[in-house]
C-alpha cells in the first residue's frame, strides 16, 4: 500500500483518497505481469538443459544448471545468420529507396506550385485508405511478370513509395523557413543542391521517426516474402522462423523453438530499450498517418 | 497556394496572360516540370503496385481458366456470385467478424484501462507502459511460436499454471469451439499496448481546469470518466476502432503459421482464405474476386470514419 501511496503523491489532493485509481493501478500492474510472462518464459525455456524433460518445460522458475545449448542447437539448425542477413538487406533496401522517393515527393508537395497539386494528392492519400497486405494477389503476379518472383527485391519493390513518409516529409519541410533556401538561391544553390543541404539537415527527427515505422514493419513482414520467396536461402527471419518452429514442434525441441525466436525478436527489443521515447512517439504518428 | 516557391518562379509566368491558350498551358506545364519529375519516382511505384493492382484485381475477378495452363475468359460477375457461395468463404466472413468483434474490444477496452493508470509519468509507470508495448514490436510469427507453447496440451504453459484447476483440459488449438478464441488471445496480447499510445495521446488533450472543478463539485472517478474523459476521448476511440478492424483483417500471420484456418476450418479468415486460393488453388479469378469484396467493404469502411471525423470537426 505504501508504494501506491508514494505512485499517487503526485495526483491532485482531492483524489488522491479514492479508491478506485489504486485499484486499477493494480489491476495495470497485474496484466503488465501477464503481458511479460511469454517473454518470461522465452528466455526461461532458452537457458534451460534438455535433461529437465518435457514436463519442466513449462517451469517459469530458472534452471540450475542454464545452458547455451538451445542457442547453439537454433544457430545450427536454422539458418538464422542467412535469414538475419536477409531481413537486414530488406529493410536497409526499403529505406534508402524510401528515402530518396518521400524526399522528393515531399518536398514538392510543401514548397513548389503546380498544375494539379490537388488530384496528385488525393491520389497519395488513397494509398493511406488501401491496405497493402490486401494487394498480394495482383502484386505478386505483377512481380512475377518483372522476372522477380523469388528474389529480394521482388520483396521489397511494392514498398519504395510511402504516402505515409510523404506525408511526413512535407509536414517536415513547411515548418522550416523559405528565408533560409532564399539565401541558398541568392548563393546560386540549384533545387536538389537545395534540398540536399538546407532541407534534409533540417528534418532529421522525422527521418528517423520514419526509418523506426519503416524497419519494425518490415523486419516483422511475413505474409508478402511468404509468398514471394521460394529459395531456403532466401528467406526473411519471419519466414525461416516459421519454417524452423514446424520442424522443431515435430520434435517436441521446445527450448530450441524459444532461442530461435529469441534471436529474432532480440535487434528489434535491444533497439526498442535503449530508443524507447523516440519508438513511442514514432508509432503514435504512425497511427495518425 | 499563391506562395509560389522559389522554384516555381521562372520569367515566364509573368508574360503568361498575354499568350494564347496552348501556349499558356504549355508554360504552365514547364512551370511544373520540376515539381513533376521530384514526384515522378514515387508515382511510378504507386502506379504500379497500388492503383495497377487495384486494377488487375478488379480485371482479374472477371476472368477464370478452367485449368492452370488453360487460357483465361471472361466470366463477369461469375468469380463474385462463386466466392459468395462457398461457404468456406461465407464461414470465413463469419469468423473474420466474430474475429474482429471480440478482439477489438477487449483490447481497446484494457488499452482505455492501462492509459487511465498510467498516464501520469514516474519510473514505475514508464515501466509498465515499456512492459504492455513490448509485445507491439515482434513479428506475429515470433509471437506465434511464443503461444504455440503457451497452448500446447498437457504440458504447455497454460495447462501447467491454470489446467490443475480445470477438470477436463481443454485442447487451446484443436478444439474447432475454442481455437479461434485462443488465436483472439494473441492478438488482444499483441495490440492492447498499440492502441494504449493513441489513449495516452488522447488523454493529454483533457484539459486541467475542467477536472479540477469537477474535483471540486465532488464528481467521483466514474462520473469523471464518464462525462469528461470519455467525451474528450471520442476522436479517440473512431481512430482506433478504424485500426482495430483493419488489423483483423490484414494482420493474421498466427493463422498461417498456427492453424493453417483449422480445425474443420474454424480460423479460417478473409485474408487466409484468398491465400488458399491464390498459392494451394491456383484460381486468381476467385482470389481477386474476395481480395475485391474485402476491399470494398473496407474501403466503405475507412470512408465512412472520414466522413464522421469531418463532420465533427466541421459541424456542430
Amino acid at each position: 500500500m505504501k508504494l501506491i501511496d508514494w505512485l499517487t503523491k503526485d495526483a491532485p489532493l482531492a483524489t488522491r483518497g479514492e479508491i478506485t485509481s489504486k485499484l486499477g493501478f493494480l489491476l495495470t500492474m497485474l496484466l503488465a505481469i501477464v503481458w511479460l510472462i511469454p517473454f518470461v518464459w522465452m528466455v526461461v525455456a532458452t537457458l534451460r538443459p534438455a535433461s529437465d524433460g518435457i514436463n519442466a518445460m513449462a517451469e517459469l522458475m530458472p534452471s540450475l544448471k542454464p545452458t547455451l545449448d538451445n542457442i547453439k542447437d537454433a544457430w545450427e539448425i536454422g539458418d538464422f545468420p542467412r535469414y538475419t542477413l536477409n531481413t537486414t538487406i530488406i529493410c536497409a533496401g526499403i529505406l534508402l529507396v524510401q528515402f530518396v522517393t518521400i524526399t522528393l515527393a515531399g518536398f514538392a508537395f510543401a514548397r513548389l506550385d503546380f498544375a494539379g497539386k490537388s488530384v496528385i494528392f488525393y491520389l497519395f492519400l488513397l494509398q493511406l485508405m488501401l491496405v497493402p497486405v490486401l494487394l498480394i494477389v495482383p502484386n505478386l503476379s505483377l512481380v512475377a511478370r518483372l522476372g522477380l518472383y523469388d528474389t529480394l527485391a521482388g520483396v521489397m519493390m511494392p514498398f519504395f513509395a510511402s504516402a505515409f513518409g510523404t506525408f511526413l516529409m512535407r509536414q517536415a519541410f513547411e515548418a522550416i523557413p523559405t528565408e533560409l533556401e532564399d539565401a541558398a538561391l541568392i548563393d546560386g544553390a540549384s533545387l536538389l543542391q537545395r534540398i540536399r543541404h538546407i532541407y534534409v539537415p533540417l528534418s532529421m527527427p522525422s527521418f528517423s521517426a520514419f526509418a523506426i515505422i519503416s524497419v519494425t514493419s518490415h523486419w516483422n513482414d511475413f505474409l508478402w516474402p511468404l509468398m514471394v520467396i521460394n529459395s531456403p536461402d532466401k528467406r526473411p527471419l519471419t519466414v525461416g522462423l516459421s519454417v524452423f518452429t514446424k520442424t522443431a514442434e515435430g520434435t517436441q525441441a521446445w527450448g530450441t523453438i524459444a532461442a530461435g525466436t529469441l534471436m529474432v525478436i532480440a535487434p528489434l527489443l535491444v533497439t526498442f530499450l535503449i530508443f524507447q521515447k523516440r519508438f513511442i512517439s514514432s508509432f503514435v504518428t504512425s497511427g495518425i498517418k | 497556394m499563391s506562395l509560389a516557391g522559389p522554384a516555381a518562379l521562372p520569367v515566364a509566368t509573368s508574360a503568361a496572360p498575354r499568350l494564347d491558350l496552348p501556349k499558356r498551358l504549355f508554360t504552365r506545364f514547364r512551370a511544373s516540370l520540376p515539381a513533376y519529375l521530384l514526384l515522378l519516382p514515387s508515382l511510378v511505384f504507386l502506379a504500379l503496385f497500388t492503383y495497377g493492382a487495384m486494377g488487375r484485381v478488379l480485371i482479374d475477378a472477371l476472368y477464370q481458366r478452367a485449368t492452370p495452363k488453360a487460357p483465361v475468359r471472361f466470366v463477369g460477375l461469375d468469380n463474385i456470385s462463386a466466392v459468395l457461395a462457398d461457404p468456406a468463404f461465407t464461414g470465413a466472413v463469419v469468423n473474420n467478424l466474430i474475429y474482429a468483434v471480440g478482439t477489438a474490444i477487449p483490447s481497446i477496452g484494457l488499452a482505455l484501462l492501462f492509459a487511465l493508470t498510467l498516464s501520469r509519468t514516474h519510473a514505475v509507470s514508464s515501466a509498465l507502459r515499456a512492459a504492455l508495448f513490448l509485445p507491439v514490436l515482434i513479428p506475429m510469427v515470433a509471437a506465434s511460436a511464443l503461444f504455440m507453447f503457451i497452448f500446447l496440451p498437457n504440458v504447455g504453459l497454460l495447462d501447467y499454471y491454470i489446467g490443475r484447476l480445470m477438470p477436463v483440459l481443454p485442447n487451446w488449438l484443436g478444439d474447432p469451439d475454442i481455437a479461434l478464441y485462443a488465436i483472439m488471445i494473441i492478438t488482444i496480447w499483441k495490440n492492447a499496448g498499440y492502441y494504449m499510445l493513441f489513449f495516452l495521446a488522447g488523454l493529454q488533450a483533457v484539459p486541467e481546469d475542467v477536472m479540477e472543478a469537477a474535483h471540486l463539485d465532488g464528481a467521483g472517478p466514474y462520473q469523471r470518466l464518464r462525462h469528461i474523459i470519455l467525451p474528450e476521448l471520442k476522436p479517440t476511440f473512431l481512430f482506433v476502432i478504424v485500426i482495430a478492424i483493419l488489423n483483423a483483417v490484414t494482420q493474421v500471420d498466427h493463422v498461417f503459421v498456427m492453424t493453417q484456418g483449422g480445425p474443420s476450418n474454424s480460423t479460417n479468415l478473409v485474408l487466409f482464405y484468398i491465400y488458399q486460393q491464390a498459392v494451394e488453388h491456383y484460381d486468381v479469378g476467385k482470389a481477386s474476386a474476395a481480395t475485391l469484396l474485402t476491399l470494398a467493404a473496407l474501403m466503405g469502411l475507412t470512408a465512412l470514419s472520414f466522413r464522421t471525423m469531418a463532420n465533427r470537426e466541421g459541424g456542430p
